[in-house]
């Protein structure tokens, strides 16, 4: 070591340096607080923010949707929880990898993962893949399990709608979708977002306010793996209220069942109500696949097929009567007194009017016809006449009054009315007056003449009960899942037919032979359970001119429309039903059996619930 | 040894202070940026952190005990060990994140990296303990010196250590600076040097490369090699005036920000103390600088006055890049805070060099 004496003194260079340095130190602490300053105050906001949206994702839990059950509390439609598998790419370092795990611990093949991440190439960043929709719990346990070495995958519950029935009743539920940019907009207030799900159609559209219920949603802490660490702040989801319907499952299944490999509509109503006991129309489709997601193409499948499965045929189906519009012009004719029921008129085979021949369905004809035979016999010759006295104006005062030609404002989308002409219709539609030449046309419910199975029953319903019309309706109660009776509906009235009784008398005398008698056209319906009233109808599709030729014959597109119009108990009437099959030939052979299918199931089910329920309706009438 | 009470009455309480209170605020800070908010405690980092202080303040005592005057002849034979260190982690050394820097002694992991950067300045302040010449070194006086430092610079690099060849090089040219070296000599080698970048570049590996282009542009990939000055930013950024609050910052507590209790504790304490809390750990190292450039100023001689402007240099430049890079200034390098950082190195080389700062402040007065 150099003794102390040699060590060098501080030059006084060190002091002016060291003053120096002493500044330019300054001057650098100044400019970090000054960045310090830019970030945390000019920009704390801006960095809060992004702060704050690191961390916090907002986790939707949409309200289970509302029950569905039948009027005997039988559950026709339920919610169920459902898995979706998602993936966030950005939220791996490696997602081919991760996916390649997922794929191994979920024993799937790695190729359809990696595929879905090389479709999802253009979405936006952060934007979730959908791996799996419904996944079953195998996939639950494992994704839960090895939820540390997948990183960005994750599951979301989600309530899946599920249609017991499956098409069952599909047109009368209907289904839900995906809210449309139109729907948000107007729904906005109501709460829904992006990827809500609202009915779309049917019981499922016109009852959302009741169904839907409401969602709750977790503020949920994650960390930098997109690990939920913890729920900062949530809000209760709520779910929806359970509907009860007036229609009966099984006899529902009955009607969809009885409609199998046909198209066409069976529509059946109690009597003392108006409510909906069944309502089914095929082709139909399966609500539950609009529950897991419709793809594209089924959706265009569903919208392009000929026999346009989405219609609601018996509210939406406008077809011609036929022969079951003579009801409507007994009716008139008596009510107008245009004949005695007793009055005879002769039925040679046709009847010529100006120029045309008007044939009768029996080409030897029926001889000398009353109102009780021409009804159950459905004389032609007979109701062209009778029409050609009573007049079109006549006719279709009591058709309207009947319920036809307008809608009969059951709760569902889309109802169309039907139509009656009349001479002021005919000026407005066409600029022309009503030739005398079409009367006979319209008496036997063709020409212009159009309505729905739907008024078809409840006309029906009408002739059964004595004169009310009943609005149809199908909803008994709301009910929330407590049991509070939330909303109850009962029946309404929308107006009482000024018939007179013998009137009434008459026409039921003749339906019910229809049925029971050997000569009438609907022996096909008749029952050893039950005494069964109605009308057969076969709607001609194309005017067959000189030709008798029997519809079977014809090619199915141009194949007469079969109806079957009936309600029972004949003598203490309870249900009505309309049948229609399109296409389906004669009425009488290819509807009235499926009429007596139902009415005999109703029977059974009313044997085995017992009356109680329906003896309740006529009670708690609400006027319109 | 002895201490006599004159000596002790010099005792430099102000520095001492001053370090303390960076190390407690260290350990405070650690313990939150490796606190769980899921387990709702800490792992045994703040704790061990802790030991290392009370080893780093044995240290200290350690090297302030020995008279300054002797601790020139330790100068050499210390820098022979580091490179003998250094040279050993290039063979042996544990690997981790990349880059191989460490020693497993087996009762604690060595950095040598560390102990380095004192080694470089006591053997620079050994060098050039003697009189400048009077106009001042010339670049080729630099050789030399340059020589001392340039194997420990490249060993660093290899590792590779870019923040620490960094901090050796500006230890050796601040140094060089305080020592004499002329001004105009200076401004040449800076010339030189900004000539040399382009040629540097391709000596840079691609994640040192990265880093550099993702300063330039953090956006480049916000998830990548952007993430780390991005989530820093956020983090500095939201603590706003007064932080959110011990243990309540959320980009450390959920992971978003990268080696928390490391590079980064800065991030950490910035984000739950604010501008505030920042403002005084600040001033606390303006506090050391000005304190310690005052001990030089008024050192009795050369030796002291570089040893003391040495260490000083290494906390003023660590404090400059650290506090740069977390607030995005300057692109991300591994450099740690002195004395708040995590590790044990880094905590027993600075009480060290702090230790060596008291030492010369306390026996300015003495012959």
């Amino acid at each position: 070591m150099l003794p102390i004496a040699f060590r060098q003194d501080v030059p006084p260079e060190f002091r002016r340096r060291a003053n120096f340095l002493m500044t330019i130190a300054a001057i650098v602490f100044l400019l970090l607080l000054g960045r310090l300053f830019v970030l945390q105050v000019l920009q704390g906001e801006r960095f809060t923010y992004l702060s704050e949206n690191n961390r916090i994702r907002l986790k939707k839990i949409p309200g289970t949707r509302g029950m569905v059950f039948d009027r005997n509390g039988q559950l026709v439609v339920d919610s169920r929880p459902s898995f979706d598998l998602l993936f966030v790419p950005e939220d791996t370092d490696d997602p081919a990898l991760t996916l390649r795990r997922l794929a191994r611990f979920l024993a799937r093949d790695e190729g359809d993962f990696l595929g879905l991440l090389e479709q999802n190439k253009g979405r936006p960043p952060f934007e979730e893949i959908v791996l799996g929709r419904d996944v079953d719990w195998r996939a639950l346990v494992a994704v839960e399990t090895h939820q540390l070495d997948l990183p960005g995958v994750s599951l979301r519950v989600r309530p899946r709608r599920s249609y017991l029935l499956n098409s069952t009743a599909a047109h009368l539920l209907g289904y839900l979708g995906e809210i449309g940019p139109r729907q948000l907009k107007a729904q906005k207030e109501e709460g829904y977002g992006m990827g809500d799900e609202i009915g779309q159609f049917g019981l499922e559209r016109r009852w959302e306010e009741f169904l839907r219920g409401r969602s709750g949603g977790q503020q949920v802490e994650v960390d930098a793996l997109g690990r939920r660490v913890r729920v900062l702040h949530e809000v209760e989801d709520v779910p929806g209220h359970s509907v009860y319907l007036t229609v009966d499952r099984e006899l529902q299944e009955t009607a969809h069942e009885a409609l199998k490999g046909k198209d066409g509509a069976i529509v059946a109503l109690d009597v003392r109500s108006g409510a909906i006991l069944a309502m089914a129309s095929t082709p139909a489709f399966d609500p539950n696949v609009f529950a897991r997601g419709i793809t594209a193409e089924e959706w265009r499948a569903l919208g392009q097929a000929r026999a346009h499965p989405l219609n609601n045929r018996a509210i939406q189906g406008q077809y011609p009567p036929g022969s079951t519009f003579k009801i409507v012009l007994a009716i008139a004719a008596l009510e107008e007194n245009i004949i005695e029921p007793e009055t005879t008129l002769f039925c040679g085979g046709s009847l010529v009017v100006g120029n045309r021949v008007f044939r009768d369905w029996k080409k030897a004809g029926h001889g000398a016809v009353d109102l009780h035979k021409g009804i159950v016999q459905s004389c032609d010759v007979y109701f062209y006449q009778l029409g050609q006295r009573t007049g079109i104006d006549r006719i279709a005062k009591h058709a309207r009054a009947l319920g036809l030609g307008e809608k009969t404002g059951v709760p569902l989308d889309d109802e169309k009315p039907g139509l009656i002409p009349d001479t002021e219709w005919k000026k407005r539609r066409f600029g022309q007056p009503w030739f005398p030449g079409e009367t006979p046309s319209a008496a036997i419910g063709q020409g212009y003449i159009t309505v729905t199975p739907l008024q078809m029953a409840n006309l029906m319903a009408v002739v059964a009960n004595g004169g009310t019309l009943y609005r149809p309706w199908f909803v008994r109660k709301v009910e929330s899942l407590d049991g509070a009776v939330i909303r109850e509906y009962g029946p309404e009235r929308i107006r009482t037919l000024d018939v007179k009784e013998s009137t009434w008398k008459h026409v039921r005398n003749a339906l019910l032979e229809v049925v029971s008698s050997p000569s009438g056209t609907g022996g096909r319906a008749r029952s050893s359970l039950v005494q069964i009233a109605g009308k057969t109808g076969t709607a001609q599709v194309a005017e067959m001119r000189g030709a008798y030729v029997k519809s079977e014959q014809l090619s199915y597109l141009i194949r007469d429309h079969a109806w079957f119009v009936a309600y029972a108990p004949a003598d203490n009437p309870e249900i009505a039903v309309a049948v229609l099959v399109e296409h389906g030939g004669h009425g009488g052979a290819a509807a009235a059996p499926l009429a007596k299918l139902v009415i005999e199931k109703y029977v059974s089910l009313k044997d085995r619930h017992g009356d109680a329920r329906q003896a309740r309706g006529p009670g708690a009438i609400r006027a319109n | 040894m002895q201490i006599d009470r004159r000596l002790a009455s010099h005792f430099d309480w102000t520095l001492f202070g001053i370090v303390l209170s960076l190390t407690l605020l260290g350990i405070l800070t650690i313990y939150s940026a490796t606190y769980s908010i899921t387990e709702g405690q800490a792992g045994g980092l703040a704790a061990k952190q802790f030991y290392w202080l009370v080893v780093g303040l044995a240290a200290m005592l350690a090297a302030l005990s020995i008279d300054y005057h002797h601790l020139d002849r330790l100068a050499y034979p210390f820098y022979g060990l580091v490179l003998f260190l250094l040279l050993l982690v290039l063979f042996i050394g544990s690997v981790g994140g990349g880059s191989q820097r460490w020693l497993n002694l087996g009762f604690f992991i060595l950095q040598p990296s560390e102990p380095a950067k004192l080694a470089v300045v006591l053997a620079l302040a050994k060098y050039l303990q003697y009189d400048e010449p009077p106009d001042g070194y010339r670049l080729r006086d630099l050789w030399l010196p340059f020589l001392l430092v340039a194997p420990l610079i490249l060993l660093t690099l290899v590792q590779p250590d870019l923040g620490t060849a960094i901090i050796l090089s500006l230890i050796f040219m601040s140094i060089m600076l305080m020592g004499g070296l002329r001004l105009r000599s200076f401004l040449y080698l800076a010339a030189a040097g900004v000539v040399f970048m382009p040629i540097a570049w391709h000596f840079l590996k691609p994640y040192q490369q990265k880093r550099i282009l993702i300063f330039l542009n953090p956006d480049l990939d916000p998830l990548g090699a952007g993430y780390h000055v991005i989530q820093s930013k956020i983090a500095v950024g939201s603590g706003r005036f007064f932080g959110k609050g011990y243990l309540k910052g959320t980009q450390n507590q959920l992971d978003f920000l990268p080696a928390q209790h490391t590079d980064f504790v800065f991030s950490v304490f910035a984000e739950e103390w604010g501008l505030a809390g920042c403002v005084l750990l600040l001033a606390l190292y303006f506090a050391f600088i000005v304190v310690s450039l005052r001990v030089v100023a008024r050192a009795k001689d050369r030796f002291g006055a570089l040893l003391v402007f040495g260490i000083l240099a290494i906390f003023f430049w660590q404090v400059l890049i650290n506090a740069s890079m977390v607030t995005g200034l300057l692109p991300v390098v591994g450099i740690p805070l002195p004395l708040l950082s995590y590790g044990g190195s880094s905590m027993v080389s600075m009480m060290v060099g702090a230790g060596f700062l008291i030492n010369v402040s306390m026996r300015r007065f003495t012959f």
